[in-house]
């Protein structure tokens, strides 16, 4: 006994669902979260711009993107691997920490196929995503079109940024 | 898990309507799959579809696009133009696979 035919919903209602990610942070860990939902939003068909700010700034210069860091300090989720002990916040300034959990945390990445930031946001491009740069933080790093990724739409305001997501999902990470 | 008729052969698919028997699909079900989602397959197409059938047989799960791009060699941009909108879910379906787990 058949029943008649399910096709799924690929939401192909032109919806105009629409999509805008502030990405302010510059540490590796904190660079990713933008990435992920912004290329899940993609591949769902939602148009989706992405803002750079701040210390996020870091993951659109050409010369500092490869070179994002990820410091335990101050985070106190860090356990021993496989346990829930927590690691002692006094061991993380030792030197060294930076560069080694910055290293961990790229393998974790690498292995689960993860791209790298430069490489994820090449994706998102291709995918039709939107690189935009914030105005006050090319200023203030004293930075200019051609220190950016080629992709970067342009360097615009925090009110062109308001016109340009008008009815967009806010995310601020 | 309901079962349907596709290309006058029963099928049996999710809630949703992706295939969830891997042998149950053949071409002829992937074009009127294909058909149903609006999309005219072309040899490109059919390239991407038997990778991904080759894939699943390998990993077990769908393939994501990243996956699509790196291992089977399509690009994301393409991916896009040949199953536009959602890509990896829709050459799921036309290929009689589940939907993608993957997050990236």
């Amino acid at each position: 006994m058949t029943t008649p035919a399910i096709v799924p919903n690929f939401g192909n209602d032109d919806s105009g669902r629409k999509m805008a990610i502030i990405c302010s942070k510059g540490n590796l860990d904190m660079a990713y979260p933008g990435l992920i939902l912004g290329n899940a939003a993609l591949g769902e068909g939602v148009e989706t711009h992405l803002f750079f700010t701040f210390w996020g700034f870091d993951m659109i210069i050409k010369s500092r993107m490869d070179d994002l860091q990820f410091s335990p300090a101050g985070n106190t989720a860090m356990h021993l691997p496989g346990t829930n002990a927590h690691i002692p916040q006094a061991v993380m300034p030792i030197p060294g920490m930076t560069s080694m959990a910055t290293h961990m945390l790229k393998k974790q990445l690498d292995d689960l196929k993860i791209p790298s930031v430069p490489d994820f946001l090449e994706q998102i491009v291709a995918a039709g995503g939107h690189l935009w740069a914030c105005r006050l933080s090319a200023d203030m790093n004293n930075v200019s079109k051609s220190d950016l990724r080629d992709d970067v739409e342009g360097i615009i305001s925090a009110s062109d940024f308001i016109e340009m997501t008008e009815g967009a999902q806010l995310l601020f990470i | 898990m309901p079962t349907i008729e596709i290309a006058s052969k029963p099928v049996t698919v999710n809630d949703e309507g992706f295939m969830t028997v891997y042998d149950e699909w053949n071409e002829e079900i992937a074009k009127v799959l294909a058909a149903q989602v609006e999309i005219e397959l072309t040899p490109r197409h059919w390239e991407v579809i038997h990778f991904l059938r080759e894939d699943y047989k390998k990993e077990g799960e769908s393939s994501t696009s990243r996956h699509t791009q790196t291992v089977g060699g399509f690009p994301i941009k393409e991916q896009f133009e040949l199953f536009p909108k959602k890509p990896a879910k829709k050459m799921s379906y036309i290929a009689g696979l589940p939907k993608p787990k993957g997050c990236v």
